[in-house]
């Protein structure tokens, strides 16, 4: 039953990321890039990390695509065909990609994995504890400082997206 | 850990994105559509990082960790860059990349 569902997810991840970077429609080319996120977070729901499942539901389905989605309707008319490479181009490119998945994956089926066969269900208290904690092996510096990184960009969002009058001023200025 | 999934076939899934991602990013012409090849080529490491940590390393949560950051860092980036991209657009009416040639004024 797993094995069914992993395969299901596998074709809707790889076809919908092959259509989300081939589309020409750019808006289609977001909605095709949703259904990879959503179809990655069943894979983290299958092995057993709900938590994580749910950070890329939220952030990624819930916020980068929504951001995605503002951005493409700022900029673009809504049926705006994409300007694709040459054929030529996409061909060797694609060629290259073909080549270096081979390189890829004579490396990993080459190498014997270790796998410990388990059925540990992580919960998010562990998950919180281990962020938390201070510690050998806690992460409560890198934690901190991602809240910082994210409050910088946020910071540097806003700073940037209302350029326009920073440079009206220095532009006085001189 | 998937009943029946060695970690063999999900690391192939995990590679073919990641080739998809980089096809994504050197074919396409647009600054929103490469920032969406990104985002694919960090979400098949992401995988990779808990794919291991489950499959090879189940009492701890190191790879969960890191994917949480790898998730929150590449949130900042695309805030930020969507913010550089509409500034962009106001300055030189366009986000191809063959127009963005000016870094300053």
């Amino acid at each position: 039953m797993e094995k069914i569902i992993f395969y299901i997810l596998a074709l809707v991840i790889i076809i919908f990321a092959i259509a989300s970077v081939s589309s020409k429609k750019m808006l289609r080319s977001v909605i095709y890039l949703l259904f990879v996120l959503i179809g990655i977070s069943g894979i983290y729901f299958l092995i057993d990390y709900n938590f994580l499942a749910a950070i890329q539901l939220t952030v990624y389905a819930g916020g980068v695509i929504v951001l995605f989605i503002f951005s493409v309707m700022l900029v673009h008319h809504i049926e705006m065909e994409l300007e694709l490479a040459k054929v030529s181009r996409r061909i060797l490119v694609g060629l290259v990609s073909i080549t270096g998945l081979g390189v890829f994956l004579t490396t990993i089926y080459s190498h014997e994995f270790a796998v410990v066969e388990n059925t540990i269900t992580t919960t998010t208290e562990d998950i919180g504890f281990g962020l938390l904690s201070y510690d050998v092996g806690g992460f409560i510096l890198p934690f901190e400082i991602i809240s910082v990184l994210l409050l910088a960009a946020m910071i540097g969002a806003i700073i940037i997206a209302k350029g326009t009058k920073l440079t009206n001023k220095k532009n006085d200025t001189i | 850990m998937i009943a029946g999934i060695s970690i063999y076939e999900i690391l192939t899934v995990t590679s073919i994105l990641f080739f998809i991602g980089v096809y994504g990013f050197i074919t396409r012409k647009n600054l929103i559509s490469i920032l969406m090849s990104i985002e694919l080529i960090l979400n098949a490491s992401v995988i990779n990082f808990v794919i291991i940590n489950k499959y090879l390393y189940p009492d701890v949560l190191q790879g969960v960790f890191f994917s949480i950051f790898i998730i929150a860092v590449a949130a900042a980036e695309t805030a930020l860059a969507i913010a550089i991209i509409i500034n962009l657009y106001r300055q030189i009416a366009s986000v191809e990349v063959k127009d963005t040639e000016i870094m300053k004024y």
